[in-house]
Order: C-alpha cells, then structure tokens, then sequence
C-alpha cells in the first residue's frame, strides 16, 4: 500500500538541499534617474509658493542606502509654522465655500498629475527613502494618486453620507518617514475632499515627494494656502500640533508621540486622529496553504523593510507545523534580494536611518540577550549605507522584548499556539491592535477568529493590502480614527450634535 | 484480521489562488537585461521541446523541424540546439532517423494523447511501441475523466503502469491543467504523478485552453521542490502550450530560479514544449547581439 | 403608625450593590438629608474588573438580544416611574419635571432598543476595493467606557450618555451626578432587573474631583465620556493608554429635547472599526 497523505507535520526538509542564485544570476537592473532634478536647496511651501524660513536653518536629507546628501530642507521654526498655520486660515473659507464639485475637480488633477510623474516620484521615494523601487513604483506612488481620485470622487458627495455636516477649518497633520509620498496623500486627499485646509509636516529624513507633491499642487491650480507644507524635525511638529488655531490634528507614528500628541491638544476642542504602532500577530494554521502562507508572512514583514505599523510582526504558527513551516520560511527568506534599493530586482532596500538601524540592533541584541534563536539571511550587504539582514526569531517567548515591542524592522518573532483559543489569547496580548493576520483553510474559523481579534484590520489569507476605499486604523494604543472609506471622512467633518473632542 | 487499508486520498496541502498569483506577479516584474537575458534565453533554446503534434503532421514536417532542432539559426554556433523533438508516436522512427548523430532527443506523445480517452491495454501498447521505436522520452496524459471522479487510484495505478513500460525513457506526465481547473485539484494531481513515479510533470497537452501558465508552472515547481526536500528525489517540470515570446520564457526561467533554483536550470529538469518560441527568443537573441531590432521572416519557420 | 424602611444608596458594581470599600458616604448637596454610599478609586477599579466581565457577555449577546434587553429597561422604567420621579423630587426637581425626565428616558430607551441590530448596517460597509478581494469593515465596541454623568438632568443625562456607549456593546462604569445620585442610583435597580449580564453597566457615586481622574488615567478603561466643557487634565491623563474621550457640553436645557438625544455620533466615537479582507478564487 502507497503511503498516500503528504504528511505536513513529519515532512522534514532535510533529504535534498537546494541552492540558489549559482546557475543564472540576475543582471543589475538599476533604474535610471536622469529624467528629473532635485534642487540643492528646498524652501517651504507655504500660501502658494515656496519660500525661505524665517529660521534661516537648513538640514540635509540624504540617500540611506548611500548615505549621500541629497539636498538641503529647510527647518520650520515656530515662526514659519504660524505663518503656515496663518495661509491655511486665511484659505480656510473660500476654500469651504467652493463647490464640492470644484473641489472634486482640483482632486482629480492632482491624482491625474501624480500618475503622469510616476516614475519620477517612485524614484525621488526611492532616492530618500531607500525603499525599493519596485515598491515605490508597484505600491506607494499608484495607491497614493488613488488615494486623491478615491476622494475627489467624496468632494461633492458629502451630504449623501454625513448631512449637514461642514468642514473643520484648518487641520494640521504630521506623517512619519515609512511612506512618506503615501501618508502625505492618506492625509491630504480626505481633508481636501471634505472642504478643510492644511498645514503638513512631512519627516525631516523623508521631505522630498511632499515637497515635489507642492509642486503637483502648483500645476493642478490649487488655490494658495490650501495645502502648506512645512519641513523640520520634531520641533516643527510640536510646534504645529500645538498652534492655537488648528481645528483638527491627524498623526500617523509612534505611539509615544501620539500620546504626547493627545496631551498637548488636550482640552483645546481640536478634532484628533491618531494611527500610531503596532505589533501584529500572523496567526498560522495548521491547513494553511502553506507556500502561500509563507508568502503572506513575508510580505507582511519584510515589505518596506519592516518600516510598517501594520507590519505581521509576531508570527503565531501553530505547533504541529511550526518546524516545517519554519524551514520552509528560512529557505525562502535566504531568497529575499536585498540591495541597492534602485535596482528593478530588488525585494528589500536600505533600513531607513541610522537611528532606526540603531534601535533595531538593539532590540534585536535583546533578543538574542533573552535567549531567542536568531536566524538572518546570508545575503551580501553594500558597505556604504544603512542595512539590515531579513531576520526570524525562533524560540521566542511573548515577554520576550522583541515579542512585545515594535521593532520597526525587518525581524519576525515566531512563537507557537495549539488550539485556536490560544492563538486568539497570545494574538490578544499586547497592548496595541493595528492589524492582524489569519491563514487557515476554514472558513468558518477565520470568521470566528477575526471576530475576536483586537485590531483594526484583519488580513485573511493576505496580508498588507490596502484601497482607499477601505478604512484603515487600530484598536486600543494603536490609535483611533480612521482612515479611507467612508468612515474616513468622519474625522474631518464637524457634524451637527456631536459630542466634542477632547 | 486483515489489517485496515488507509483510504487512498493523496492529500495534499490547499492552495490559495490569490496569493499563488500574486507571487506570480512579483516575479514577473523581474528585469531580465543584457548578460543575464541572452544567458536566460540560450538556456530556454536549450530546455526547449519543439513540438509539432497535428493531424497533417508528415514525414517532411517533422525532418524539417528537426534539422531546426539541431541547429536552431545557421551561423550562430554559439546557439545550443533543442532539448528535444516532441512527435506523435507513429513519426518517431522518422525523427530518430533525423537526430542521429545530434545530442537532440526524441519525444512521444502516447496513452491516446491528448484526450487519452481509449482503454489501458492500448494505452500500454503505445507506450511500448514508441520506446521501442527510439523515443527517449514519452509524454502521457493523465486520466482527467478519474481524476474528476475522485477515482485518484487509478490515475495514479495508470501513470505506474505506463512508468513499467517506460523502460529507458524518462516519463513525462501531462496533467492537462486546463481541464483540472482549480489549483487544488492540480497540487492533487502532482502529488499523484510524483509518488506514481513521474520523471516530469508537464501542465498540458497544448490542445486545451488555458494551456500552461505561471500560475500552475509556480505551483508545480513548489511541489517537485517539497518533494525532493522530503525525499530527495528530484523531478522536471515540464510548461507545454501557450508561451509565445521571450519574456514569457524568462518570466518561467524566473519562477524556476527563485523556486527551485539552480538545480534545476538545466534541460534535464526544466522544458518548455512550445513551437513558434523559439524564432523569437532567436530573434530577441540577435537583438541582443547587434543592438538593432530583428525582421520576423528573416527567420526560417519550420 | 408602622416606622417606614429606608433605603440605603449604594454602588451597583457587577450586578450586586456593594457599600464603599472605603466605608464612606456622603451627602449630596442637593440632597442634604441623604447619605449616600460614597465611591473611591478602589471601587472604580472593583468596577472596571467587574465591566470587563459584564462587557464580554454583553458584546457576544447578539444584537437583537441587546435589543431586548434595552428594551426590558424601557419597561423597567415605566413600572418604576413612580419610584423614580420620587428619586427625582427628593433632589428638588419638580413633579412635573420629573415626570417629563421619567418619560423622556423611557422614550430614549426605547429608541436605543430599536438601534443594536441597524449599527451594523449605519456603521459599517462592504469596501470595493481593488483586486480579487471582498472586504468589508465591521463595527465592534471599544469595550470599557467610562462615563461622567451630567449633574442634571440627573437620571436622564445619566442615561443619554450610557445608552448610547452601550448599544454598540460596550460595558459602562458610570459616575452619578454628585449632588443628585438618587435617581441615577436607583437606576442600578432597573437595570438589575433588565437582564444586562452582571457588569455591564456600573454605577458609581461620589465625588467628582476625586474620582474622574481615575477614570482618566486607568488603563483598562478603553474610552471616556464626560458631560461637561473638555477638560484638559482629563485628556491628559486618558492619553496614557490611548483613550477614546468625548465630552457632552449640553446644557441642562437641551436635554428637554429628546431628538437632540439620538444620534448616532453619540456611537460613533465609542466604535471601532474593524476592516476584513479575504481572496475571492475557485
């Protein structure tokens, strides 16, 4: 009698090894940059226009995959942000008064302008960021142009959803460095639809696509002062959220921030939304589909170099699968093409800053302090430039730090559960909830476990996907607010009898 | 007491579609340039089955096609030739005669190929005839018509007896996945092909729509992959049907290295059975090599 | 002439009517003659532990259980208006207000009744995003809400500021107005006989600027309505944990208009979102 079941639990990938990258190794595929200029020095963009800051200080941003400078930012001190915050006010009531239907139109410009300087905006992303280009290019320049048509098309349909409602007035918004073309169009795009003006605050280490995104504000004939964006550390931040004319404040970072955040709006009556960190666990059964499986939990945390809030982080794979499923990820992982960020074949770029590398070797030391066992990709490194090998944790305990804190990097912790109960326990224990993952073949389980889920998007069977059409936001300190959807536009519109923010 | 007999299922982990094709498209956005494309496109000429499987095939058509398999382009002696030369059976005799003295191989169809609708005894006997005539190689078909029934043991009880009659010949079995339909159903048949014995598994018989695709190639790849990790056995994969141009012959190459890597970048474990591929790769080929770009009808169609 | 039996005013913590743990009571202003059971820190954190418990079976009941429910305290209003007008009355407010508050709290109750079973539907949303992908976003509650009532209307403010909390199925630890608990204490009675699991509405009484700021700064209290003008420190102290806080800056006089009552922002900020995604294939 044939052995007939492919038994998942005591297949062992340990007969026939394998290799890769030998026979026919790829080419260098680097795009090319020759198609656009960066200006040694940038202005703000305020009313309308870029201009010299009051501060008369500059900083460099500069390429983390090379380390070289790119061009000098200028800083934002309290002066400039209250001249920003001045331009978006005075813009405030003719920009509300115009029709959501010219509002739609200025929209749509812009989302049309993005897409025709794409290839141009995935490589200023790429540039400063270091990010791969074939993200940049596939995800973050596409889904941001989507992202403003998503909502031109809300402009003037305001009443069919939210009835009498009117617009904030002026909304200050500061986004973090993971996406920074992305969160800038996350953040824009709704206020704009929904009739507010803008003050943002793109990060000091990624200011470049939101400031070239000015100059698509330019062309699409944006009146002045609508959007203002304004360059600078966390001072200029500060300095923004606390600006007593601000009606409205929309953070994306760290949860320590967002808190201070919280606090300093506090009692102002100034609307808040917050999409803060996270920890999300992957939960992995037993009659997943495997390979795909594997896919998903790569994607969900080795994609922009594990710079991702929502990034699956904590990978919960059920015991009775947990070594195959892990040999199988260790061999994948060794597949993963990490290198100069601006190669067409590149699947994992440059760790964005020498901080952030800084603070996942640290967090990753702990771990191996604490006893879990660190897998890392033998791949080649550049020397120049800020990297990070693809790393899985194995033996890890859910008090273990890197099991616990964001890492913000691309480093998996891989810990067990039996029963779907356990998993929802351990998936459960943090005090965050962005995002989680399932991969289970049952239906009716995948249903009865995202409904227990605390996070605030569930992946079944995928991971990191997202449309504007789709809410996105956490549960508990990853913040609360939404945004995309229809619920998106809640944040951004003052209602009649309301309760007030505080 | 006899002792109980397990169920044979052939078990086999889901697949989920979204996710394979997504893989799939991540790959196929892989650059392929330069050193790399004409090193990539010189091992498709190499992997390359050149197909001819119609009913006015003759005796001259299939010379023909193998002087073309021995030498794909006059005067470019740095071209490999084809892996191998696929014929209906009764025209294997015609086209050892045509490859001798060349490293080209020969390739049947049989078992009522394609739609392998005809009872064992016959199906048996074809085999036998075709190996016995020369062919190095024998392409059968799988019975979908069991497979859809459920009867996965006799499926896989056929592809056993055809491998007993094999002899010398490397048996490539065609699992016709555009008749399968759903990527569990073809993960299934994989797994029945590997443990029944198959050298090759091979997506189709060309004659049905959608032939082979990236899709079912990757998932195919994967299994072959888990089975050698977990036995050490490896087998080929063979994409028949469909694959027209260059890039889709690198996009495969592609799904191959970052699957299974370099093992099997090789004709002995990677074919494409195809029949107008291979004037464009020749033609993207002299691209490469002259910068400027080619004329269709300077190249001979056989 | 038979002495009458007098009721003591305590907490309604889990579904039973503790005393302080801290043994101490106190007499509302508008209430001089009364001693009321008086609450501290370590009854609110009784009372967390307790809406924990309450909130877990009061969010897997299905929604037209919840339904039922509230509109069992719909009924438990009415046979009690009685009792409660009197409540009302021992705190100054006139007969006739009172009974316009004892009806108007029956009527919010019975508009809530009707809600728990459409939040889905109003709130959430199938979402045509690209790809083949179905997603759609679910509402779920926050989970432990704290609530500061309004000092008046004291039993109906008390209730337009819970109910809505609690539709979605979030488990409430509320502070009674401080000067006239009675009434919003005597609630605890109603809702004791409305088969809301143990814990899912929890009254508290004492001193507000003793006790709101632990309600601000617990960590296991996921949100925070407070009747009243923001308050600084309040937010403050809530962002420890991230706190969802609104504030109700009605005045008195608004409530007598009940439509004012029912809104659906009112839910809103005590929701959470949930997006799913899952493949569509063969």
């Amino acid at each position: 009698m044939v052995k007939n079941v492919e038994s998942r639990s005591t297949v062992k990938a340990s007969k026939g090894q394998l290799s890769f990258g030998k026979v026919w190794p790829y080419e260098k595929a680097p795009e090319s940059t020759d198609h656009f200029t960066i200006a040694d020095r940038y202005g703000l963009f305020i009313d309308g226009e870029f201009v010299a800051p009051k501060s008369k200080e500059y900083f460099a941003t500069s390429n983390p995959a090379t380390e070289q400078p790119l061009a000098e930012i200028a800083h934002a001190n309290d002066a400039d942000v209250a001249l920003a915050v001045q331009a978006a006010k005075r813009a405030a009531p003719a920009w509300r008064a115009l029709s959501g239907e010219d509002r739609a139109r200025y929209l749509y410009r812009i989302a049309r302008i993005l897409l025709e300087r794409s290839r141009e905006f995935a490589c200023l992303e790429t540039l400063d960021n270091g990010k791969p280009i074939r993200e940049t290019r596939d995800v973050d320049v596409p889904l941001a142009a989507q992202h403003f048509f998503y909502h031109a098309g809300w402009a003037d349909k305001l009443d069919l959803v939210y009835p009498g409602a009117t617009a904030l007035g002026v909304v200050g918004q500061v986004i973090p460095w993971n996406f920074p073309l992305l969160m800038a169009a996350w953040k824009i795009a709704p206020a704009l639809a929904t009739g507010n003006t803008v003050v943002l605050k793109p990060a000091e280490s990624s200011p470049l696509s939101a400031l070239r995104l000015c100059e698509v504000f330019q062309a699409a004939g944006l009146p002045r002062g609508v959007v203002n964006v304004i360059t600078g550390d966390g001072r200029t931040g500060a300095a923004l959220v606390q600006h007593k004319d601000l009606n409205k404040v929309a953070f994306t970072g760290s949860t320590e921030v967002g808190k201070q955040i919280q606090r300093s709006v506090a009692g102002r009556n100034v609307e808040l939304t917050l999409e803060l960190g996270g920890k999300a666990a992957h939960v992995v059964f037993e009659d997943a589909a495997m390979d795909q499986a594997i896919e998903g939990v790569v994607r969900g945390i080795f994609f922009n170099q594990g710079h991702v809030c929502c990034a699956g982080s904590r990978l919960l794979v059920q015991e009775s699968v947990h070594d195959l499923f892990v040999e199988k990820l260790l061999l994948r992982m060794q597949r993963i093409r990490v290198g100069d960020p601006m190669d067409k074949n590149t699947d994992m770029g440059a760790i964005h800053s020498k901080e952030q590398l800084t603070r996942i070797c640290e967090l990753v030391s702990a771990g191996e302090r604490e006893g879990a066992t660190l897998h890392q990709a033998d791949c080649q490194l550049p020397s120049k430039g800020y990297w990070f090998r693809p790393s899985v944790f194995t033996n890890v305990a859910l008090s273990h730090r890197i099991a616990r804190e964001e890492i913000f990097g691309p480093v998996l912790t891989v810990m067990t559960f039996r029963t779907p109960e356990e998993a929802v326990e351990k998936a459960n224990n943090t005090s965050y909830g962005l995002s989680a993952g399932i991969w289970t073949d049952k239906g009716a389980r995948i249903l009865w476990l995202a409904e227990r889920l605390r996070a605030g998007v569930v992946w079944n069977n995928t991971f990191n996907r997202f449309d504007p059409a789709a809410p996105f936001g956490g549960f508990q300190e990853s913040g609360f607010g939404r945004e995309g959807g229809r619920q998106g536009l809640r944040a951004y519109l003052k209602v009649p009898f309301a309760l007030s923010p505080g | 007491m006899p002792h109980p007999v397990a169920p044979v299922e052939f078990r086999v982990p889901p697949v989920d579609a979204v996710a394979l094709e997504t893989r799939v498209g991540e790959l196929a956005t892989r650059s392929i340039k330069k050193s790399a494309k004409v090193q990539g496109l010189k091992l498709a000429i190499a992997m390359m089955d050149l197909t001819t499987l119609e009913g006015m095939d003759s005796p001259g058509k299939v010379r023909q096609l193998c002087q073309k398999a021995r030498q794909p382009m006059p005067g470019r002696k740095d071209l490999p030739c084809v892996g191998a030369v696929c014929v209906y059976p009764d025209l294997v005799p015609i086209a050892v005669a045509a490859l001798r003295g060349s490293t080209v191989l020969v390739a049947a169809v049989a078992t009522g190929f394609p739609a392998g609708r005809t009872d064992r005894v016959t199906k048996l006997r074809e085999t036998e005839l075709a190996v016995a005539n020369g062919a190095h190689e024998i392409d059968m078909v799988i019975d979908r018509g069991a497979f859809l029934a459920g009867r996965y043991a006799d499926v896989f009880e056929e592809i056993c007896a055809v491998k007993a009659v094999c002899g010398p010949a490397r048996l490539k079995v065609i699992l016709e996945t555009g008749e399968l339909k759903t990527y569990d159903n073809i993960r299934r048949a994989c797994r029945i092909a590997l443990l029944a014995g198959a050298d090759f598994l091979k997506t189709s018989t060309g004659k049905v729509q959608p032939a082979s695709t990236l899709p079912v190639v990757l998932l195919m790849l994967e299994a072959v992959r888990d089975h050698f990790l977990a036995t050490g056995v490896q087998v080929g994969v063979k994409a028949a049907g469909g694959i027209r141009t260059s890039k889709d012959a690198l996009r495969y190459l592609v799904l191959v290295n970052e699957t299974c890597g370099d093992l099997w970048l090789s004709p002995h474990w990677f074919r494409f059975g195809a029949s107008s591929l291979l004037n464009d790769v020749l033609m993207q080929l002299e691209k490469e090599r002259t910068g400027r770009y080619q004329r269709p009808s300077d190249f001979s169609v056989d | 002439m038979t002495l009458p039996v007098k009721k003591t005013y305590k907490l309604f913590v889990g579904g039973k009517f503790p005393r302080s743990e801290s043994a101490r009571s106190y007499q509302p202003s508008e209430t001089k003659h009364i001693h009321v059971t008086r609450g501290s820190r370590k009854d609110l954190r009784d009372a967390v532990l307790a809406a924990r418990i309450g909130q877990k079976a009061w969010s897997s009941s299905s929604a037209y259980l919840r339904g039922q429910i509230l509109y069992r305290l719909a009924e438990m209003l009415e046979t009690r208006s009685a009792a409660l007008c009197e409540e009302l009355a021992q705190s100054g407010v006139t007969k006739a207000n009172a009974k316009r508050e004892v009806l108007a709290s029956i009527a919010l109750a019975i508009w809530y009744a009707g809600l728990p079973d459409k939040l889905q539907s109003l709130l959430g949303s199938q979402n045509a995003v690209q790809g083949p992908f179905f997603s759609f976003s679910t509402i779920e509650p926050s989970g432990v809400v704290g609530v500061i009532a309004p000092e008046t209307p004291s039993l109906l403010g008390m209730l337009a500021l819970c109910l809505p909390v609690l539709v979605s199925g979030n488990a409430v630890v509320a502070l009674c107005s401080e000067s006239a608990p009675c009434a919003s204490l005597a609630l605890g009675e109603v809702f004791a006989t409305s088969d809301f699991p143990g814990g899912t509405i929890n009254l508290l009484a004492g001193l507000r600027s003793e006790l709101a700021i632990h309600f601000a700064s617990h960590r296991d209290i996921d949100g925070l309505l407070v009747a009243g003008k923001p308050d600084a420190l309040i937010t403050q102290a809530a962002a420890d944990n991230v706190k969802r806080v609104r504030y109700c800056d009605l005045p008195a006089a608004a409530f007598r208009d009940v439509s004012r009552l029912r809104s659906l922002h009112w839910v809103e900020p005590f929701v959470e979102v949930k997006t799913l995604w899952h493949p569509v294939a063969q």
